[in-house]
């Protein structure tokens, strides 16, 4: 019985892995669109965290806790750098100005041979595992939803409802926008990172404006009422084009059909529901 | 005599060459209500928003309990004690009743976060006092069955109510009114009448904007007149509204001039 378990968990390891990561890319997401902000940047720092995850591995051969501590801690500087004078950009503005930061990376990526150039890096050192994803998933999602039930997710909706309004109850909107961005490029990274150390190759493509799109995707599904919304988006778009392997080529369409039917049908995403803002 | 809360100090605001507010000073004494003044579009919604923080002032400067204040951003001044509502309601819809009122608290509430995430000791306790705190509100305002409806759901006078408890929430030392009457048929407009009359006799400041004259008339210390962003008079309510110029800027100068031939203005000139 566990045998069979087990060949099936090896059958499916990548998906298995994939699955979790994906779900932590959604809360990364979540912190952003919690606070009404529309960013494209998660992929770009989902890149950061694996390329310096990489690094640190590869080159350093440091302990997998200090790869990882690493790979969250320098997408979150960048994301100092880049929301300082981009959050008061709104709507499709920042979202513009973060596809531009992905596409900067890719191409600084691409022309950097220490960095594999286009070809990427292979050989990185199979280092995540089930236990470390899910754990730091359930960790994550517990953060969260305790986040959206304390008076901190009351301020994160009452941003998102009206941020005038906010400002006059005495809520640092600006300081909340940046926490939230900085927040959520530490996750980006960290899901960056764990992708690298069990897929074993990453390449500058990756992270462009696909995945941004992809990562978007999961939390606009998911609904941003509850952080659970993000997670069950991510699983079932992952899911997904597994479960439509017979349609070959047409796969892309479907999740896009998707995506269009979710914002038509299921504004509020599948899980609308709301979770109480109160202790 | 009290000392002023908030002084503006010709205070000026320009949209391009639009002057919307234009060299307006006036001071708010502790204790009293004040009101706000003026024909549709004099400048008092953006007087509003100059004082809360939500527009930054041309020229001129604000001080708040006897501080500058000109340079800090809106969320500061809520900190400090500035509350607020809005003439066209801004209630948090998706929200419940009571958690808008606890999202009013957000100055009030310090415990750090690390504690609130755990939520257990001094910070459960913060919570819990929160919300008894903001069941008392509704009760003070008079919506307190319907703490836990969506706020979406209250019909138009409620969710002003509404409004008045989320900025109360704050324990303001000044709140401002936005045309708190409007749509309020009359038992809502003087069952509001005797709240912020006790709100007064409490110790808290009001500065208010309103168009319904009966209610700004009997409830008002100090009314300051403006007229295409310009202070026209400043008194107490009777020398206020016999003044040829407030006439005037309410009426147009044809029916004012009747109304004094008619003797039907007392005392002309009492505004300075």
């Amino acid at each position: 019985m566990f045998d069979a378990l087990d060949d099936l968990l090896w059958a499916y390891q990548d998906l298995f892995y994939g699955l979790g990561v994906n779900a932590i890319l959604g809360l990364s997401m979540y912190a952003v669109l919690a606070l009404g902000q529309l960013s494209l940047g998660q992929a770009a720092f989902m890149g950061i965290g694996a390329y310096v995850g990489a690094v640190v591995t590869l080159k350093l051969g440091a302990p997998f806790i200090l790869t990882l501590l690493a790979a969250a801690v320098v997408p979150a500087l960048a994301a100092i750098l880049i929301g300082r004078p981009t959050l008061r950009l709104t709507g499709v503005y920042l979202a513009i100005a973060t596809i531009g930061l992905g596409e900067v990376l890719r191409i600084v990526y691409l022309n950097t041979a220490p960095l594999g150039g286009a070809l990427g890096l292979s050989g990185i050192p199979n280092k995540a595992n089930g236990w470390i994803i899910y754990g730091l998933l359930a960790l994550f999602l517990g953060v969260s939803l305790s986040i959206v039930r304390s008076r901190i997710g009351r301020s994160m909706e009452a941003i998102r409802e009206d941020e005038d309004a906010a400002r006059v109850m005495g809520i640092d909107v600006d300081s909340y926008k940046l926490n939230g961005l900085v927040l959520s490029a530490a996750l980006a990274g960290l899901a960056g990172a764990l992708n690298a150390h069990y897929s074993s190759f990453i390449s500058p493509n990756e992270y462009g404006f696909e995945a941004a799109v992809s990562i978007l995707s999961f939390a606009v599904l998911g609904g941003v009422t509850t952080p659970l919304g993000a997670v069950s988006g991510a699983f079932l778009l992952t899911l997904l084009p597994e479960v439509l392997r017979p349609l070959h080529d047409l796969r892309g369409i479907f999740n896009g059909l998707i995506i269009v039917l979710v914002v038509i049908f299921l504004p509020k995403g599948i899980l609308g529901f709301r979770v109480r803002r109160t202790g | 005599m009290s000392n002023p809360v908030l002084e503006a100090l010709a205070l000026h605001k320009a949209f391009r060459g639009l002057v919307a507010v234009d060299e307006v000073s006036f001071s708010v004494r502790e204790g009293t209500v004040h009101a706000l003044i003026g024909p549709n579009g004099a400048g008092k919604t953006t007087l509003f928003n100059l004082v809360s923080g939500l527009l930054p002032v041309s020229a001129g400067s604000l001080r708040f309990l006897g501080q500058d204040i000109t340079g800090l951003a809106a969320h500061a001044r809520a900190r400090r004690g500035i509350g607020r509502t809005f003439q066209n309601i801004r209630i948090f819809a998706s929200m419940t009743v009571l958690e808008n009122v606890m999202t009013g608290m957000s100055r009030r509430l310090r415990q750090p976060w690390p504690l609130v995430l755990l939520r257990g000791g001094a910070a459960g306790r913060e919570e819990a006092t929160a919300k008894q705190r903001a069941h008392h509100l509704l009760d003070l305002v008079g919506i307190s069955e319907q703490a836990d409806r969506p706020a979406a759901d209250l019909a138009y006078g409620d969710q002003r109510r509404l409004e008045i408890a989320r900025a109360l929430a704050g324990e303001p030392q000044l709140l401002l009114l936005d045309e708190p009457a409007a749509g309020m048929n009359p038992t809502e407009t003087a069952g509001l009448m005797a709240l912020l009359q006790k709100l007064r006799t409490d110790g808290l400041t009001i500065l208010l904007v309103e168009h319904d004259m009966g209610f700004v008339m009997e409830l008002s210390d100090q009314i300051t007149v403006l007229n295409f962003g310009r202070v026209i008079c400043e008194g107490q309510p009777e020398a206020v509204q016999h003044d040829p110029a407030v006439v005037e800027a309410y009426l147009g100068p044809k029916v004012a001039q009747r109304l004094l031939a008619a003797k039907a203005v007392k005392n002309p000139q009492a505004c300075p």
